[in-house]
């Protein structure tokens, strides 16, 4: 491939999406880490099954938001033979893209007085 | 526990499981550590189960999505052989859907009546007739004498003339008895039917319509129940309108009246008229067989009965689907076989396809392979792209049989309770997505399969020599397997060709251009008087005598091959042949005008015409065929002979040519003809003159206003019908014939042309693939008339192995539908060396592309290429 891809056709993101991306942004996670993740952030709201996490896991991989790691955490922490996944800096952009539409969201939102903060 | 989830993992891709399935599990495993209590664990479990239906079909979905992208990509990138595989299966496809939609709705799909496999249709059986109309008098018998039957009820044809609903019209209806429709299970769509009461002698008119009559005739109008008409200047009142697909018992009947049997008079007593049509419903239980047993118990009862009627008259049950001519089916069988002639073509050709691409694209596939594509997801690519393409060549193929459909429709018979025309309807698309998918899923996973075995590293070494000699023989086998079905195809379609032509070259006896033909029947009883059937005529026919143009015109009882009836015994006086051993005592008896032959062309052999002044008063006479002067006085002068027929002596005052009374295809009765003058008041209702014959050097289309207007000053209330040439009557005979001629001939071309490119394709494969070798050949001095020789014996070789084979099979299918072919014989040589010699033909023409590009293959290049 010659060009990189651009990010704007993946924006919007599904929400599933986007939080995979946030979970694997600081630091490689597995498969459980991330919906741990996710639920932490969401106070348990968005509970992420194994379906719906490794379709789009590997969704994502082919899109090329993410990527499977080669190098592992210590052998002790690593309990059993998983597959550990990290933010692209392509899946950085889409990210950072999704993140400015909301936020261009909420802002029109609490122009018209429909979210909190100030106008 | 754990088990159960993997069962529900196999929903997955096998793809997808392979990476993720471990992980997957772990979680799961956690999940339901985690899930404290039952109600928990069942929560969990249901979670589960839609969670992974979903997210299956939706992996599913995804891997699809891509596979369609990269088969758009690839198939784009070889558009002709996307186009070529589309075609050749919208060719088989096609072929197939529109046999079977013709096939199904003649003789397969279930009559549009309840529970249609328990009617029967009965029929006297006597000696000479396999098939004869009951008497009303039998009808009443086997109606009370048998036990198998829930129901019993008779139909006539009745046509009759419609007065005072705009133009007088000529309709073509049926009377039937009150418990024929209820029997069938059909409702009307408006109004009721037919009470007990109104099926009897003296009972007041009632009037069924056709759905079809009451929207020409009446617009549609939804009042018209209780509406009075006049048919034969008699008042019926419509009782009811039939449903729109409702045809008994053909598509042309109009409308239905009750019988009303003449109870007290000549109809419950006479065992000899015969002319009901029966149809009887089985009681649950009954078997045909059973049916047919206790019937023969019935009629011998009878026949015990009334030794001198019912002599020799037994009883024949059919089931009513069956009432098909046989002709009708084998014309339908050859068809279809002939369209599994061209699937299997088809198929080949593809397979061949197929299997030709796929070594070329064993380095692409190789790749993928290396590149961690699974075989799984490999060969569900190459069956998605083959899906795509059966698919794409399906809905062609719809759309071929829709095209072709009008064509077929004419080998859908007139005799059958059924429409005019099969439609494409869920049926036949269910039909064609089966075939298509067939096709596409078993030449997809055939040469996939085939291709993912050998992806090895090997197919990546060996470039694109690989594929040994194995395949090459397989693909041999198909194109010989095309070679002999469209040998099959073209000695079937050449024999169908010969036979149409024999027919269409018989003499029917009379000459057919410049005729215009008509019908008016005269209604009885205001016609019943022979003086005013005379006076009718007389005005009729010395007007259009009168008209420009015309030469010539008569009237007669009925036209040639339009009626194949009218049938009545000979008594000759003082005959020299001994009757019992010829057998044969009928002719076929008309009514006719002076000028009749004249007017037709029949030629005169002696004697002279029937005249006016042949009337009641006069002598009666006769003219009759020649045919008729062989049977009864050979080698005698047949004129003053006499010989009673129709009640009366007469005598022969002239002989004619024999015309073909019963069509081109069938021996007719020899022919007599009487002069119309010559019937008592009130006899023989069934016989006076109906059909006008007009011999004119004008066109039809300005004739026939004139002539209407001659008939409408004779009788302001008097019909007009069925307005032909006699050129359209004769042509009719082969009507259905030379569709299916053409339609088996279209079939024989595309699997001629298909065969071709098989051939074609497979020598160019092999030229291509044995450049090396070529070039070595070329480099050591090979002639390049050498070359041409090699390649085209291999060609040859294919194509005398499929002529061998096929000319075997073609003369079985000969023998098989010998009853199609009007005397030619199945092993007509001309007909096998035409499609000998266009086979040959075809592997000279399609090995000689590849032989060029054979020739000039640069030895150097070639060699070196490696």
């Amino acid at each position: 491939m010659t060009d990189t891809p651009r990010p704007v056709p993946l924006v919007p993101l599904t929400p599933a999406t986007f939080h995979i991306l946030l979970a694997v942004a600081v630091e490689d996670r597995h498969g459980y880490a991330i919906i741990q993740d996710v639920a932490a952030r969401t106070g348990g709201e968005l509970k992420l099954s194994a379906g719906t996490l490794y379709r789009s896991i590997q969704r994502m991989l082919e899109q090329g938001l993410i990527a499977e790691t080669q190098d592992r955490p210590a052998p002790e922490l690593d309990d059993e033979r998983r597959r550990y996944y990290r933010i692209t800096p392509f899946g950085a952009a889409v990210a950072r893209a999704e993140a400015r539409r909301l936020t261009l969201l909420v802002k029109m939102a609490r122009d018209r007085g429909l979210a909190a903060g100030t106008a | 526990m754990m088990r159960f989830y993997d069962l529900l993992l196999r929903l997955y891709p096998a793809s997808f499981r392979a990476e993720y399935s471990d992980d997957m599990r772990a979680i799961w495993k956690r999940r339901r550590r985690d899930a404290a209590g039952p109600p928990a664990v069942a929560a969990l479990w249901i979670a589960t189960l839609f969670e992974v239906l979903f997210n299956a079909a939706a992996v599913h979905w995804d891997i699809l999505r891509q596979d369609l992208r990269y088969t758009a990509r690839t198939l784009a990138r070889s558009p002709g052989f996307a186009l070529t595989a589309m075609l050749v299966l919208a060719l088989g496809v096609g072929a197939n859907t529109a046999a079977f939609s013709v096939t199904d709705f003649v003789l397969i799909r279930p009559l549009p009546f309840s529970a249609p496999d328990r009617l029967v249709k009965l029929w006297e059986k006597v000696p000479g007739y396999s098939e004869m109309e009951l008497s009303p008098a039998n009808y009443v018998d086997w109606k009370k004498m048998s036990k198998s039957f829930d129901g019993m009820g008779a139909y006539f044809g009745a046509s009759v003339n419609l007065v005072g609903q705009g133009d007088p019209e000529r309709l073509e209806g049926a009377a039937i008895t009150a418990d024929l429709f209820p029997l069938l299970g059909v409702q009307p769509a408006m109004g009721r039917l037919f009470t007990a009461a109104e099926d009897h002698e003296g009972a007041p008119g009632t009037l069924l319509l056709s759905y079809q009559l009451w929207q020409a005739v009446f617009g549609g109008d939804a009042g018209v129940i209780g509406r009075r008409v006049n048919l034969d200047n008699e008042p019926y009142e419509v009782i009811g309108v039939m449903p729109r697909d409702f045809h008994f018992p053909s598509r042309n009947a109009e409308l239905w009246m009750p019988t009303r049997f003449q109870e007290h008079s000549d109809d419950f007593r006479d065992r000899n008229n015969n002319y009901l049509n029966v149809v009887a419903r089985l009681k649950p239980g009954v078997s045909l067989d059973q049916a047919r047993a206790e019937m023969a118990v019935v009629t011998a009862q009878l026949e015990r009965q009334f030794p001198k009627e019912n002599h020799q008259t037994a009883a024949s049950v059919n089931l009513l689907r069956d009432e098909v001519s046989q002709q009708s089916r084998l014309l339908l069988l050859a068809l279809s076989g002939a369209a599994i002639c061209v699937l299997l073509i088809a198929c080949a050709n593809l397979a061949n396809l197929l299997l030709a691409r796929g070594l070329a694209r064993q380095r692409e596939l190789a790749v993928r392979a290396a590149m961690g594509a699974g075989r799984e997801r490999l060969v569900r690519q190459l069956v998605t792209e083959s899906l795509v393409l059966a698919l794409a060549g399906g809905a062609l193929g719809v759309l071929v049989a829709a095209a072709a459909l009008p064509l077929l429709a004419r080998l859908v018979p007139a005799t059958l309770p059924i429409a005019q025309s099969p439609s494409i309807d869920l049926r036949v698309l269910i039909f064609a997505g089966v075939i298509t998918g067939l096709t596409g899923l078993g030449f997809g996973v055939f040469p996939a399969a085939r291709a993912c075995r050998q992806s090895g590293f090997r197919a990546l070494r060996d470039g694109a020599r690989a594929g040994g000699g194995r395949k090459e023989r397989l693909r041999s086998v198909l194109v010989i397997a095309e070679v002999t079905a469209s040998v099959v195809l073209l000695v079937s379609a050449g024999l169908l060709v010969r036979a149409l032509w024999r027919i269409e070259a018989t003499d029917p006896g009379f000459r057919t251009d410049g005729v215009l033909t008509l019908r008016t029947a005269l209604p009885w009883p205001k016609y019943d008087q022979t003086a005013r059937r005379a006076g009718f005529y007389t005005q009729v026919l010395s007007a259009v005598r009168a008209l420009p143009g015309v030469s010539s015109a008569a009237y007669i009882s009925f036209l040639p091959m339009v009626m194949r009836g009218g049938i009545w015994p000979v008594i000759p006086n003082g005959n020299t042949v001994d009757l019992q051993r010829s057998g044969a005592h009928t002719a076929s008896l008309r009514f006719v005008t002076p000028g009749f032959f004249a007017t037709l062309g029949i030629p005169f052999h002696r004697g002279r015409d029937v005249a006016e002044a042949d009337s009641m008063d006069a002598p009666f006479v006769a003219v009759v065929s020649e045919s008729f002067v062989r049977r009864y006085w050979p080698d005698q002068d047949p004129l003053g002979r006499h010989f009673t027929m129709a009640f009366h002596d007469r005598m022969v005052v002239g002989v004619v040519g024999d015309i073909r009374v019963r069509g081109l295809e069938r021996n007719s009765e020899p022919q007599v003809y009487l002069p119309y003058r010559q019937v008592p008041d009130g006899w023989l209702i069934y016989y006076p003159p109906k059909d006008l014959v007009i011999r004119s050097a004008a066109a039809a289309g300005t004739l026939l206003p004139a002539v209407r207007r001659i008939i409408r000053r004779a009788d302001p209330e008097q019909p007009v019908s069925d307005v032909r040439t006699m050129a359209d009557i004769v042509e009719e005979q082969t009507a259905s014939r030379s569709a299916q001629v053409r339609v088996l001939g279209a079939f024989a071309a595309i699997a001629f042309l298909l065969a071709g490119v098989g051939i074609h394709g497979l020598l160019s494969f092999a030229v291509s693939r044995r450049t090396q070798e070529i070039g070595v050949r070329i480099a050591l001095g090979a002639r390049p008339g050498g070359i041409v020789r090699m390649i085209v014996r291999q060609g040859a070789l294919l194509a005398g192995a499929g002529v061998a084979l096929g000319i075997a099979l073609a003369y079985a299918a000969g023998r098989a539908m010998e009853g199609l072919l009007a005397g030619v014989r199945p092993g007509d040589a001309v007909t096998f060396a035409s499609a000998i010699g266009l086979c040959l033909l075809m592997t000279v023409l399609g090995s000689l592309l590849p032989a060029l590009r054979a020739v000039r293959i640069d030895a150097i290049a070639a060699i070196r290429a490696e």
